[in-house]
């Protein structure tokens, strides 16, 4: 040969037809990368929303006594915070990237239901607005958990509430659809000798979030409709002066409410456990312990409910109960943790963002963790439950087990969607900030809510520190957000100016490392076979073999070319 | 177990001081944070170490380990150990932080007198059977609290006050909470827990306040727009002043219906009988 090939990768596509362009291929498309592409987006534009919304609370809270809004205002925001970071963010957020990977991580072309799943992404979309419409009209004020009566008409005569019934319901079989379709892809579609125990951690994750919400979005869809009709067709499901109990509201969405937590944190914990080996240089630590203990989390996690309701009026057996059950669930998530570390034990760690985000994550949910056995011992809920020491509680579950774990999946993913890198000084800067405005923001939030602070109070006596405690938090608040804002403007430039990333930037174990970046529009012309839970590192492994013995045999095999280990 | 906390962490517990059941929830919390903190320093400091440690360097290889059951199966019985021993340990403690106690030799004389007669599976009493039983009530956005001593057979004409609810020191409290409209919570944290109050369901609580001085809490679940301003102080005093109080609350309740009644006779004749009723 007198010229050697490069060593590039390529894909060579047969009779694949020209890719749509403009926008109405992308309202038309049942591509499911288009499709995770506007789930991204469409979630991160609620994201910032619901981010200018706490920014609002955070500052009207930042001094005792504030008027900056009225008590009505006030009690919209924390509804519109709430309602759109778990309903528009982080459960459609972890649908838009299981929509993209989880096809490309087993091998399929697509999901089982190319157009069941763009009515996914519509259906969802659709609740968005209507939701986000009433911000013109009157804004639902009775909370993202809509306790009754509050939530009845004679209480919240406005039409925001029941935009919020109808924001539940088209998520809610927005997210059901979905979740019957990942399951019948990951089900079905699997590539070839991928076997139960090949199946990427994260696909793991998300066929465990599809089975919770198929289980418990039918409920809270139940609970809205009694609750809609409570509110304008004269029944009385919630009503205890005609023999309806307010106390069966509380069951019913908690029954939803609690597997929603891990609906939102187990495919955060998919993405750790995907992560974290790659730039470890490690195989995960225990695959079978860790799909085991997302499985027995979603168990369990049906179980657990009442510890919600541990100050309503409800009999010692099932305090009791719930205690146990809540403990127990505390087992396989502390072994997650442990198995996360051993993954990192012994490795050559390097510092790439994604790993860092993962890092951080896990450090954040810990403490998350811990103040949830708190919660979970009811004779301390009593005491703690529903003040600040709740919502320091579940921002650090949350923010570590889905905010920075999804960050982490947009910077280990961003080079496969777009084929361009995201800026590492940018990226880790927004880290910094953002895990420093984590800790400012909601560390001393425990100990506002030990003081005696309840959560949803627009305004607060300066009795001990708590001017002092929330003024920091309210500066911490600014520190997140000027992190999250440096991701966006990464993501901007990089679009236009990241450094081209090729298939296999970071070296990774998975399928969809196999392809271009970004993908074309069947994914692959050749799937692989499958022979080990990490396929791309026996890929890299045969290229590396063939390559070396190529000369020799005169076939000439371009080192990383992807057409080998078919 | 408290002296042990060192005071910068003293912080870190809930409010309590007031009654023994939030000092036991405090002692209880105490013990939890210890435990937690161990964990919390051995994960976030083992995090840390492995970061630093085993980060990226010339020549190093990644050890291809894929795991080690025995090390996996130890952690996983040393955590549900760790719960186990604090579910026993919660379980040990939750009579003395929810059953009540006996009021205290110098207590309210009151107190069984005209209280309760009788306990229910959920409705728990002192041993003796004897507390101060106030029936507490939530509503848009002002507590009530209504005292035994009713001088008509439904009930009506049993002192109560708003907002601040006074009680004899070293006597045992119990409370009936119930709501008029909506769910609220009642919480005094220096008192103990909180306890929702849902509209056709009474809920108990009770405490013991040994040192006179005024006790402050506010509604814990969101009623509605003015959730922030539904305060409730309790305002312990010693016996014999308690005494004294209800007797005024009584009275002035009682001349306050007089001319009420009063008036209603006058709005009455004036506006053909009947008209206004008792509400």
């Amino acid at each position: 040969m007198a010229t050697m090939l490069a060593p590039v990768p390529q894909v060579v596509t047969h009779r694949a037809e020209r890719e749509a362009r403009g926008w109405t291929s992308w309202i038309t498309t049942t591509d499911h990368k288009r499709i995770g592409i506007m789930y991204m987006v469409t979630t991160f534009v609620f994201f910032c929303l619901g981010g200018v919304e706490a920014l609002m609370m955070r500052l009207q809270l930042g001094a005792p006594n504030n008027t900056l809004v009225t008590p009505q205002t006030y009690n919209q925001l924390f509804t519109m915070h709430g309602t759109t970071m778990v309903f528009l963010f982080v459960v459609p957020m972890m649908a838009g990237l299981a929509n993209y990977f989880v096809p490309l991580m087993v091998g399929a072309r697509d999901m089982a239901f190319p157009r069941l799943n763009a009515l996914s992404f519509w259906l969802l979309l659709a609740g968005g607005i209507v939701f986000y419409t009433s911000v013109f009209w009157n804004p639902p004020e009775a909370g993202w958990t809509s306790v009754v009566p509050l939530a009845n008409s004679q209480y919240s005569p406005s039409g925001g509430e029941d935009a919020w019934i109808y924001l539940a319901h088209l998520t809610g079989v927005s997210s059901i659809l979905g979740a019957i379709n990942f399951y019948a892809t990951i089900a079905n579609m699997r590539a070839r000798g991928m076997s139960w125990g090949r199946l990427p951690l994260f696909v793991w994750t998300i066929l465990t979030y599809s089975v919770l919400i198929i289980f418990a979005m039918p409920v809270i869809a139940a609970a809205v409709t009694m609750l809609l009709a409570d509110r304008h067709f004269g029944t009385h499901f919630f009503d205890a002066a005609n023999g309806g109990s307010a106390i069966l509201w509380q069951h019913l969405f908690w029954f939803f409410g609690h597997p929603e937590v891990y609906i939102m944190v187990l495919p955060g914990f998919g993405l750790i456990s995907e992560i974290l080996p790659v730039f470890a240089r490690k195989p995960i630590f225990g695959y079978k312990a860790i799909a085991a203990s997302t499985v027995a989390i979603a168990f369990l996690g049906f179980l657990t409910w009442a510890h919600h309701m541990f100050t309503a009026p409800l009999p010692e057996a099932i305090l009791v109960f719930v205690l146990i059950s809540s403990y127990l669930i505390a087992v396989p998530t502390g072994v997650k943790v442990l198995n996360w570390i051993a993954t990192l034990w012994r490795g050559t760690i390097e510092f790439r963002t994604p790993l860092i985000f993962c890092a951080g994550g896990i450090a954040l949910f810990l403490i998350g963790g811990l103040s949830g056995v708190f919660l979970a011992t009811f004779p301390i809920d009593w005491q703690v439950n529903e003040t600040y020491f709740v919502v320091a509680h579940l921002h650090f579950v949350l923010m570590g087990g889905a905010v920075f774990t999804i960050f982490a999946g947009i910077y280990y993913w961003f080079p496969k969607i777009t084929g361009r890198m995201l800026s590492e000084g940018l990226g880790k800067l927004s880290f910094y900030l953002m895990f420093l405005g984590v800790l400012t923001t909601f560390l001393l939030q425990h100990v506002m809510g030990l003081d005696g602070m309840p959560r949803r109070i627009y305004e607060y006596d300066n009795v001990g520190h708590l001017e002092l405690y929330n003024l920091i938090s309210t500066v911490g608040s600014f520190i997140l957000a000027s992190g999250v804002l440096v991701t966006i403007v990464n993501v901007a430039r990089s679009l236009k100016v990241g450094v081209v990333a090729g298939p296999d930037p970071w070296r990774a174990n998975t399928l969809e490392w196999f392809t271009t970046s970004p993908p074309p529009a069947n994914n692959f012309d050749t799937i692989p076979r499958v022979r080990s839970a990490e396929p791309m590192k026996d890929i890299r492994r045969e290229i590396e073999r063939r390559s070396t013995i190529a000369p020799a045999s005169g076939a000439i095999v371009p080192a990383g070319a992807t057409q080998v280990g078919v | 177990m408290g002296h042990l906390l060192p005071a910068t962490l003293a912080f870190f517990t809930p409010q309590s001081g007031g009654s023994p059941n939030a000092n036991q929830i405090d002692s209880l919390f105490k013990v939890t944070l210890y435990i937690a903190l161990v964990i919390f320093i051995a994960v976030e400091g083992g995090l840390a170490y492995t970061l630093v440690r085993f980060r990226a360097r010339k020549g190093a290889v990644a050890a291809q380990i894929r795991g080690n059951t025995r090390l996996e199966v130890g952690w996983t019985v040393a955590a549900a150990v760790i719960l186990l021993a604090l579910a026993v340990l919660t379980f040990a403690k939750l009579s003395s932080i929810q059953d009540p106690a006996n009021s205290s030799p110098n207590g309210d004389k009151l107190a069984g007198s005209s209280g309760l007669l009788y306990a229910s599976a959920e409705r728990k009493l002192p041993p003796n059977g004897k507390s101060l039983n106030i029936t507490v009530i939530g509503r848009q956005y002002i507590w009530q609290f209504v005292y035994p001593g009713a001088s008509e057979p439904d009930g009506l004409g049993a002192p109560y006050s708003y907002e601040q609810m006074v009680v004899p020191t070293n006597t045992t409290i119990t409370l009936d909470i119930v709501s008029e409209d909506v769910v609220h919570s009642w919480w005094i944290p220096q008192l103990g827990g909180k306890f929702q109050a849902v509209p056709g369901y009474h809920n108990y609580t009770w405490f013991e306040v040994e040192k006179p001085g005024l006790y402050r809490g506010q509604c814990a679940v969101l009623c509605g727009r003015g959730h922030a301003r539904m305060i409730a102080t309790v305002k312990a005093v010693p016996p014999a002043q308690f005494d004294a109080w209800l007797a005024h609350q009584k009275q002035l309740i009682a001349e306050a219906n007089v001319q009420a009644k009063i008036a209603r006779a006058k709005l009455n004749a004036q506006t053909g009988a009947g008209q206004v009723e008792n509400p």
